[in-house]
This record gives C-alpha cells, structure tokens and sequence, in this order.
C-alpha cells in the first residue's frame, strides 16, 4: 500500500482522528494530534492490512520560531513491507506527549534519546532518564537555542589557539611598511619653523 | 541554557536512581566497562550479579556522544561527509552512502551508473571488512585468539584497496553528493578479483578453523536466542535480524544504488546447530554474507560501465525550508536511516541518524536476564555493537 | 690524572652504565593500555596486528591500567569519559607516559563544534607524545612509540631527576 491509502485505511477506522495527509515534497506523513498518538498508533499496528510491526525511528525537529517541537516517527511493516510516516506537533514550552513503548519495545531507547536531547517527556516510559548524556548534564543539547558552558566539571570546553598572541607575518611586514612611511612622512615634511 | 519552562531538574531523574530501581537482593553490582576489552568501544554494563550468574545487565551508553547530529545542523551539506565517516568508522562506505542518498533524495539528483557501481564495489568491500573485526572479535571474546589475527590479516589487504581508491585506510570519505569522488584506479579490477579469489579461499579456511569448531559450536548453540517476534518488536536490523529468520534484506526487497542488477542469495538463520535466533547463527549469517558480497564485488566488476562518476550538482545546494528526506541503506550492521530536514540556508535544519547498533543495544538488559557472566560478553559479541553507532 | 679523579670518573661511568641497563630493560617493554575509545582504537588494533606488529618493539597490549607503562588515548575522548579516563591513569602505576593518538585526543579535532567532547586530552592528563592524523597510520603510531623510547631511554636513574629512582637507589 502507498501513504495515501494507508492514511485512507486509517481514516477508515479512526474517522477525523487520523488526522491530514500531508502533501510533503518527498515522503508524504500523516500530521495527527498529540493526544490521539497512543490510539493512532494502536490502529496502525493491530489492523490486520496495515499491520505496521516495527518503529524504525523516532525523531524530534526543534522549531523554535513555530514554537513547537514536531515529533516524527517512521514505521514499516515487516508482514505488509510498507512504509509510513506519522507527524505531531508538540508544544515547546511543555513538550509532553504519550509514550508508544507498549507498542513497539524499540521506542524505549528512541524515546529515552529524544527525552536527552530535546527535553520531550513521554508519559508513561518505564526508564526515562539521560541516556547519551552524563546524569548531571544541564540543558537540551540539540534544541537550537542550547548554548555551550563555558566549562564542565571544571574543564574549560574551549581549545586556546596556539596562535594567540603571534602576529600573521604579513600583517607585520604591513604594520612595518605602514610606520616606516610615517617616519618617512615626517622626514619629509615641511618643518614649521623652516629650520633644516 | 535550557528552554525556559523546563526545568530540567523537574523532569530528570538522575542515574543514581537506577541503582534505587533495582529489585535489590543482595547481589554484588558490578561496573563492566567503560574501559573494558570485550564491551567493542566505551560502553558501561552496570551488572547486577550472583557469582557467574547474572540477574541483569544494564547498558548505559554515551561515553562516545559526539554531537554528530548537532555538528550536521552547523554544517554544508557537502561539508558534513567526512562527520559521517565518524558515525560507523569499521564500516564508513555505508555511513557515506547513506548521507549522500538522503541528499541525493532531498535535491533530486540523479547518479550516473558507473558511480552506483564504484559505490557497490566500495561498499562490498566494506562489509568484507567490517564482517572481518565482527567475527574476529567474537572468535575471541569466547576465548579463540588465533581467528582475530587471521581477520586482521586479510582486513590489512581490503584497508589496501580502499587505500588505493580514496587515500584512507579508515574514515574514507569516498563517496560525494551525486556521485564518488574518484573513478577506479587503473588495473584496479584486476587487483580487487586476486583479492576476492584469494580471499574466498581464506573464507574455507576461516569455516573450518572457526566456525564448524566443535567447541565453538557447542560455546555459542542456543546463547541469546532472539525469536522473530522479538527481533521485529526491537527492531533489530541486518544481520541481527535475518539470523532470526526474517527474510529481508534491502538491497533486495527495497533495491536502490546498482543493486537490481546483480544476483545474490540471502542468508537467513535456521537454527542448524541449535535453536534459530542464537549466537552462532548472528555468527553464521555474517560469514555468509561475506561469501555473497564477494559474488556482488565480482558481477560489479565484470558489468562496470563506462560514463561519469559525477552527477552534475549545482554549486550551492538549497531546498526549500522545511522540506524532509529519508533514506535506508543495508549497512555491515543492517538498516542505516538518515532523516534529514531542510534548512533556510544551506544547512540541515535537522538531522537525525538511526543505527542498527543503537536498537541491538536496547535488547541487552531482555536477554541478559538470567544468563551466565562470560555469556553476556559472547552476546554483545554477536549483536556486533559499535559504540559510535550507538551514540553518535 | 690523580685517583680520586680516576675513581670519580669509574663511578660516574658505572652508574651511567646501570642507567642505561635499567632503561633499556623499560624502553624494550613498554605495556600499553587497551584503551580504545574511537576511530583510532581500530587503527590501534590493526597496529598490534599481524602487519604492523608492535608486538618488535616488545610492546604488548594490556587489559587493565594496573599492568601498564603507557597509555595510548587513541580517540575522541566525552566529557562523560574524561572522569573515566582521569581515573584509569591514576590507577596505573609509575613510571607512566601518555600518546595522545590522532586529533580529536590532541585537541578536539574534528569535533570542535561538539557539545560534549573534550577538547584535547591534556586538558585532563598530562601528555607526552602527540601523534598526529585522523586516524593516525599503524607507522605514524609506531613512532610514537619509538619517541617514547628515546624518552624513555634519556632518563636517569641515579641522578636523582627522578623520584622514584632515587628511592629506589638508596
């Protein structure tokens, strides 16, 4: 089956909660609301010509502009050997959305990773806490609004140039040129007081 | 520093609270890891464990977080290749590969044949090497040294060719958007065809030395069986995957680059020695594997085309905002995604990669549940995790 | 030349002599740390490997910081292995050297723009040898090793340069 008469099956079953297919440029995605994810994803997985079996992935897009945080997640069906995309748009301030773990074990570890990154709670993950970065690790790395401390457990997070406080050698042989025509400047001057 | 409304105090908890989770009864806890030769890179097992028997090992990962993802959001499309090589350095071609079709699909550009085929034969090659350390360092996490030095030895020749095609042994950075970045050397088909005759021999000669072992066989039979079921549900993907018996490979079932024209079986685990799922069949289907992408290096060379090796690319690529693309490939450790989202500029808005290693990982704490302590060091060894993969 | 001068000379000779004994015995058998961390812990390995084989300069690779001499930092090294890292080496014993191997364990390298890598090891230990590349050849990462064996054999023992040779000594 394509995306479009997936998203008609689905439509099919669940009526306005299936929410718009979207025409995107390259894979179209079905945009639902965040409290149907639970249910949608139910549907995809237990109906019998749909019968998406794997979560292939799970990713966040931070827009901070819109601000919202756009959930993405990809599944394929190893029984029916199709594709499909599903979309829902969180809210940045409160990312909070519910988890699919009962569903597909692999959300687990996708999740836990997008709750690292991205500070996305999904209510009702057995093990949620950091998984690429250390425990006392402060902020959401990959939110575009994340800025670098200046150090970490006393390491500075910078590397010192080695070349602070050398001179490129042609901005030297510039500033030499630019002094020697200053004295030459002054030399041949006109003396005020028309002494030699 | 964080968005302001999560605070990130109120929603973390912190890893000292594994440690309270526990079912706690008694049993010593023990730290396998970061720093550990069988654990394949800087991966932490918090095991919790009764002498040689184990309740469970918890994985934590993240000791090699790079910020590839984020560095990939900082960077031109092109500029980000050589990021990619990090990602999965044992198997870079694939890494590559995968990048510069989610590209390729992004600005619709159309490869000529003859790079699809130095891409194939690139990659082939790879797989051969990255299978090599996969069961090399399996034969010897269960306790054979002798295998991993033969492995070694005949990676040092693939290290070689690729050497000779691209000018690194490791992080290759070969292939380009919209193509490859150089065409085949001259006499290179003849000496990638002495390689492959040498080394299906070498392959013979592996089997017997190793995996028809009797005591090798009796090691592995029946660890860490993963039924279909499970693997499905985990998501486990290539070699993991097929071992359990699922039939599907993506260059066959969802064919891209050059792989329609070329003949090639799949193996898939049957459980010949004990249950299928287990440790020596993830162990079987990689040297299998290495057999048909030997046949898949072969037919690449014989049906080589003439042309190009570069797709014209415009000089700044651009899509418009907001506009995503993804791609799977069948990398050495099986389905290798990239989900990319266009920028303003000419810079990923976002980029996420999803491994097979990071799903492989995620399936430990299950099958650790009651097995013996060495096992636990046989069943990373057959998942064939590589830390970079895992956290990127 | 009168005797006093004579014997001074002798005994100079002598323990300058014992010196490079000692040093020889330590610079043909340096232990390194199997201390893999990223792309150069391959490069790492195929460098113990049938063809490189570093295995002639009797370096043998070793499992556990307490058994060896050198520790190879061959990759990117986290902030979150740094702790790690700062303790293995306070677990190996003296005398001690470091290689930082390729360019992410020199200065960051590639991952400048990283958010949580560490920018050059020797922000947490001290280093000896910088062996540069990305990753590093098996032969650029056995000059390193050679470089370390003529620090190594430079030392002195009975001069009192070093702590522990002069407790040693006495």
């Amino acid at each position: 089956m394509n995306a479009a008469e997936i998203h008609a099956r689905l439509s099919e079953l669940l009526g306005a909660r299936a929410g718009t297919l979207s025409a995107a440029n390259k894979d179209e995605a079905a945009l639902i609301a965040p409290r149907d994810l639970l249910e949608v994803c139910r549907a995809l997985k237990t109906d019998d010509a749909l019968a998406f079996d794997a979560l292939m992935n799970l990713g966040c897009v931070d827009w901070p502009g819109k601000s919202e945080i756009e959930l993405v997640l990809h599944l394929f069906s190893y029984a029916r050997r199709h594709g499909f995309v599903l979309k829902c748009r969180l809210d940045r301030a409160q990312p909070r959305v519910a988890s699919v773990v009962p569903i597909w074990s692999s959300a687990e570890w996708l999740e836990r990773e997008q709750f690292d990154l991205f500070g996305v709670v999904f209510e009702g993950n057995p093990d949620l806490r950091r998984l690429l970065m250390p425990d006392d690790w402060i902020g959401f790395p990959l939110r575009k609004d994340y800025e670098e401390p200046e150090s970490w457990h006393g390491i500075s997070t910078v590397r010192e140039s080695p070349l602070d406080g050398f001179v490129r050698l042609d901005e030297l042989k510039k500033k030499l040129a630019a002094s020697r025509a200053e004295t030459v400047k002054a030399a041949d001057a006109p003396k005020p007081d028309g002494a030699p | 520093m964080s968005a302001p409304g999560t605070d990130p105090s109120a929603t973390m908890t912190s890893g000292k609270e594994v440690l309270k989770r526990i079912e706690y009864s008694g049993e010593m806890l023990v730290n396998m890891g970061p720093q550990h030769p069988s654990t394949h890179g800087v991966i932490n097992f918090l095991v919790q464990t009764d002498g040689e028997e184990m309740t469970r090992a918890i994985p934590e990962v993240g000791y090699l977080h790079r910020s590839i993802e984020k560095i990939g959001e900082r960077c031109e499309y092109a500029g980000f290749m050589p990021y990619t090589d990090r990602v999965d350095y044992i198997a870079a071609m694939f890494a590559n590969q995968g990048w510069a079709m989610a590209c390729e699909r992004l600005f619709a550009i159309e490869v000529p044949k003859r790079a699809e085929y130095c891409r194939v034969i690139a990659c082939e090659l790879n797989r051969i090497a990255s299978h090599l350390i996969s069961v090399g360092t399996m034969a010897m996490d269960v306790g054979a040294v002798t295998p991993f030095p033969y492995a070694l030895r005949e990676r040092e020749f693939i290290n070689d060719l690729l050497e000779e095609l691209c000018g690194a042994r490791l992080t290759y950075n070969y292939l380009r958007i919209g193509g490859v970045a150089f065409d085949l050397p001259d006499g290179y088909s003849e000496r990638v065809l002495r390689f492959v005759d040498h080394f299906e021999k070498v392959l013979v000669e592996f089997d017997r030395l190793i995996t028809q072992n009797r005591i090798f066989v009796e090691r592995l039979r029946g660890l860490g069986v993963i039924s279909r079921a499970l693997a499905i549900d985990h998501c486990l993907v290539g070699p993991n995957l097929r071992a359990s018996g699922v039939d599907w490979d993506l260059r066959r079932d969802l064919p891209y680059s050059a792989y329609p024209d070329f003949e090639f079986a799949v193996p898939v685990g049957t459980g010949a020695v004990g249950k299928t799922g287990d440790a020596w069949d993830r162990f079987w289907v990689r040297t299998r594997e290495m057999q048909e992408s030997c046949r898949i290096v072969r037919q690449a060379l014989q049906k080589l085309p003439e042309g190009p090796v570069m797709a014209k690319v415009p000089r700044r690529l651009k899509a418009p905002e907001g506009t995503d693309a993804f791609s799977r490939i069948e990398s050495a450790r099986g389905d290798m995604q990239y989900y990319v989202v266009a920028g303003p500029g000419e810079m990923a808005h976002r980029l996420k990669i999803r491994t097979g290693s990071f799903n492989a990982m995620g399936i430990i704490e299950k099958l650790s549940r009651g097995i013996m302590l060495a096992d636990l060091v046989a069943l990373i060894a057959s998942l064939d995790v590589v830390a970079p993969e895992i956290d990127r | 030349m009168s005797a006093a001068q004579d014997l001074g000379s002798v005994v100079t000779t002598s323990t300058s002599h014992i010196d490079a004994i000692i040093n020889l015995a330590r610079k043909s058998s340096i232990f390194y740390l199997l201390f893999g961390l990223a792309c150069c812990g391959i490069e790492l390995m195929q460098t113990g490997g049938p063809r490189a084989d570093i295995d002639r300069f009797g370096s043998v690779p070793r499992a556990t910081p307490r058994q060896s001499d050198l520790m190879i930092v061959a990759g990117t090294l986290t902030y979150k292995m740094a702790e790690r890292c700062r303790l293995l080496y306070a677990q190996m014993a003296e005398p001690k050297y470091v290689i930082s191997m390729g360019s992410c364990a020199n200065c960051g390298g590639l991952f400048q723009y990283a958010y949580s890598v560490c920018k050059g090891v020797d922000k947490i230990i001290p280093v000896d040898i910088y062996v540069p590349g990305c990753p590093p050849r098996p032969e650029a990462l056995t000059e390193g090793l050679l470089r370390i064996q003529d620090k190594i054999a430079r030392e002195r023992w009975f001069s009192g340069r070093r702590l522990v040779g002069r407790a040693s000594a006495t």
